[in-house]
């Protein structure tokens, strides 16, 4: 073993560590997470294991043979043709040729799809081009094809949406008229994404991802839930995966409880019961990234959250694993050293079901 | 596996291996599958011009692993020209 490791920081910055170092990165890490959501840390075999992936002298790792999962994606498939803001390389081919391009000379698993924009409420009024969109695709493919889109409760707020600002109505001191404004936009959004997805069911839809969910905190969360057990009802034959946001649902709200659970500060070993409540095929938990912090200490935090999760879990749980998300770097184009060693520790020790 | 049928992935792998006759381990060889793809007529990397893609290899993948999917069920209500 070489006491010197090159790995990064969180913001992608490559950085040389000694053995100890990163141990003790790793310890601290799985210890913060362990203290936030009162779980378990990992334990010293683990931890050793993921030292091990850290201390691999190849710049790319990999599972054993047999070990291998799936992925699901957040629009993955409009990578070709897609801006900077998704990673993607703007190529001018058609959305037909970017979902084909991504399924057969990428090799997905499956391709997720989407409006352009991904927030839900842009959808609405759109909703019979999406239609045709999907429809069109999903004879063209063989693997699944899952179309997503961001519950985005932000939207719903002044000056984008109807709804006053609880964001403006909080420091005014003004509580209770902040958490009536989220109620009211949250049923509004619920409403919505139900309006989408079963629309989207009409054309043979055979999954819908409801990603980035809980953005704008716990009344977000509740429009998701609600409508994910709707579409169970209305529209059996879909699956739906739930996506998240973050780590932890933000309480903009505060009060908000579904099931007799309050929403607001779950992590997700909690996330992925509310999910499988409502009837959620495949969760996606989102852990936080600290840019200052080491690559060591923010993937023991997140193998940590996930292998809780999993544990917990009677549904198959994918982590999202972006940019800024469940170990990798805050930067765009993700240092490949540090997506492969993220992909084998989430599943190798996080017993991820896929990514 | 795990979208229809809300499958872990161990399970999900066990399930599909024993439906195609191969061990788990088999699932990702591209020596072994490409055959068994091929033989089975559920799409192939590279493509075989008369092999089934798409909607078509999707509903015979449906049936093989005898799994109801939502576009299936459509394209094959489309093909009942009695209704």
């Amino acid at each position: 073993m070489q006491n010197k490791v090159i790995t990064r920081m969180g913001d992608g910055a490559r950085v040389e560590m000694s053995a100890e170092q990163v141990k003790e990165d790793i310890r601290v890490g799985t210890r913060d997470a362990a203290d936030r959501g009162k779980i378990p840390e990992l334990t010293p075999d683990e931890l050793e294991a993921l030292f091990e992936i850290f201390a691999d002298t190849n710049r790319i790792v990999a599972v054993k043979p047999g070990a291998e999962v799936i992925t699901t994606d957040d629009g993955a498939a409009m990578t070709p043709i897609a801006d900077q803001a998704d990673g993607g390389v703007a190529l001018p081919m058609s959305y037909m040729q970017s979902v084909l391009t991504y399924e057969r000379v990428c090799c997905a698993d499956t391709a997720g799809v989407g409006h352009i924009d991904y927030s839900c409420k842009p959808v609405k009024p759109i909703v019979n081009y999406e239609k045709q969109k999907y429809y069109s695709l999903n004879q063209a493919t063989t693997v699944p094809l899952i179309y997503g889109t961001q519950p985005n409760l932000g939207l719903y707020f002044q000056p984008d949406g109807a709804f006053p600002n609880p964001s403006e109505l909080l420091p005014a001191g003004k509580i209770s008229e902040a958490r009536e404004t989220q109620e009211a936009a949250a049923e509004q959004l619920r409403n919505d994404l139900v309006f989408v997805a079963r629309n989207l069911y009409e054309v043979g839809c055979d999954g819908f991802n409801f990603d980035t969910a809980a953005s704008a905190g716990d009344a977000d969360f509740l429009a998701a839930l609600e409508a994910i057990r709707e579409l169970k009802k209305i529209a059996p034959n879909m699956a739906i995966e739930l996506g998240m946001s973050s780590e932890f649902v933000l309480g903009l709200h505060g009060e908000i409880t579904f099931d007799g659970a309050r929403l607001a500060g779950m992590y997700p070993h909690d996330q992925v019961k509310m999910a499988e409540a409502v009837g959620a095929d495949i969760f996606g938990p989102a852990v936080n990234v600290k840019a200052a912090k080491s690559t060591p200490w923010n993937l023991a935090r997140a193998v940590t959250f996930v292998k809780e999760t999993v544990k917990v879990a009677g549904i198959p749980v994918h982590p999202n694993v972006g940019m800024g998300v469940c170990g990798l770097p805050m930067y765009e184009s993700t240092p490949i050293d540090c997506t492969t060693r993220a992909a084998k520790a989430l599943v190798e020790i996080g017993k991820a079901d896929g990514l | 596996m795990q979208l229809t049928q809300r499958m872990k992935i161990t399970e999900a792998k066990e399930y599909v291996a024993r439906k195609l006759g191969i061990n788990v381990i088999e699932l990702t060889d591209e020596e072994v599958m490409h055959q068994v793809r091929q033989d089975l007529d559920i799409a192939t990397l590279p493509m075989i011009a008369d092999g089934a893609s798409g909607i078509v290899a999707k509903s015979r993948i449906a049936e093989l692993l005898d799994i109801e999917l939502n576009s299936v069920n459509l394209f094959k209500s489309k093909l009942e020209f009695t209704k």
